[in-house]
């Protein structure tokens, strides 16, 4: 089946487990996807299933021709398969495929931050607020030495531009699969902010059984 | 859309609506081993938090040899088996701490007059907000 899959994030929120436990969740709007393409070794030199997600309202002509056989999607993607004859252009794929306790990899966009300080970005502690300190409250301390080595070394950590980058997170457990509502439970956070989109990733491993 | 809302959690329907000031017995399931076992809780709903969220709680005072003891229940929680309205109360604020001060008989709460829901089944009592009697 597919290895990936694509969904929007709704927020998060918490479940209860049989056993009493809490779990936080992110609810994620998962699906329903569309094959859009499939790219074999003759055809693309290699092979992968093009998935799309979310209904592209307008397609210009070029995107009307590629989805032609398909939905028209404003998400394109593409997935490696185990096995591709089981796919076809135009097949429309439910969350279903998911299997709560199956571990996955998120890949998302995270919230940009802009121009951030040190305290920020990389966690710095910043200076004193007290003992007659002033203006050194959130600066970044000493960048250096001095003659020697005369410069700042590369690398630095300082401020700069911060999020809006791809960022991972692996093995986020599926706590629930809703494939009437197309929800995906998983549990703990993923990057971006609601209604950003996700990219989810099958490892193929599965959750320990919780105790 | 909101996550919360999404999920429309399934609440149990076990738990009838009350409010604080109702006396209400909670049963509890307790796991012993593989054994599992229903213990009840009785008392005075002090407080209710947190609407309908998942994470929504309400708090249980009960005296026991002249200790009060205060019990937090989720609503949502599965080891919540069910609660019984023992009676309802009347009273004038949402949070009851101030019982935590009485003792005997100065502790007690007047009973709730049920004029508007007499003949009407339980259940169908109109949900949260706090009547004010």
């Amino acid at each position: 089946m597919l290895q990936g899959y694509l969904g929007k994030k709704v927020g998060m929120t918490q479940v209860f487990r049989e056993d009493g436990n809490v779990v936080p969740v992110t609810v994620v709007q998962a699906g329903p996807c569309s094959v859009t393409q499939i790219k074999t070794k003759e055809k693309d030199g290699y092979e992968a299933v093009q998935v799309g997600f979310d209904t592209l309202k307008k397609p210009n002509k070029p995107m009307s021709g590629h989805f032609k056989a398909s939905q028209p999607s404003r998400h394109v993607r593409e997935f490696k398969a185990a096995d591709l004859s089981q796919l076809q252009v135009g097949q429309r794929i439910g969350v279903g495929i998911f299997t709560p306790g199956e571990l996955v990899d998120v890949i998302a966009r995270t919230k940009g931050r802009g121009f951030s300080g040190g305290m920020k970005r990389h966690g710095f502690h910043g200076g004193p607020r007290t003992h007659g300190q002033s203006d050194r409250a959130r600066a970044p301390g000493s960048i250096g030495a001095n003659t020697f080595p005369g410069r700042i070394m590369k690398g630095l950590r300082m401020a700069g531009h911060y999020g809006d980058e791809q960022v991972t997170v692996k093995n986020l457990e599926v706590v629930r699969v809703d494939p009437e509502r197309n929800l995906l439970l998983l549990k703990g956070a993923v990057p971006g902010a609601p209604n950003g989109l996700l990219t989810i990733r099958r490892t193929g491993k599965s959750a320990r059984v919780a105790g | 859309m909101d996550a919360q809302q999404l999920l429309k959690l399934d609440s149990n329907p076990k738990i009838p609506s009350f409010i604080p000031g109702d006396t209400v017995k909670v049963n509890v399931r307790i796991r012993e081993g593989d054994r599992e076992r229903i213990q009840a809780f009785q008392g005075v709903v002090i407080r209710c938090r947190h609407g309908n969220d998942s994470g929504a709680t309400f708090t249980v005072r009960r005296m026991s040899g002249g200790i009060g003891i205060e019990r937090i229940f989720p609503f949502h929680s599965p080891m919540v088996d069910s609660v019984e309205v023992i009676r309802q109360g009347a009273v004038r604020r949402a949070k009851l701490y101030y019982l935590r001060e009485l003792r005997g008989r100065a502790a007690r709460i007047k009973e709730r007059s049920t004029f508007f829901q007499r003949g009407a089944p339980q259940a169908e009592e109109p949900a949260q907000p706090p009547a004010q009697d």
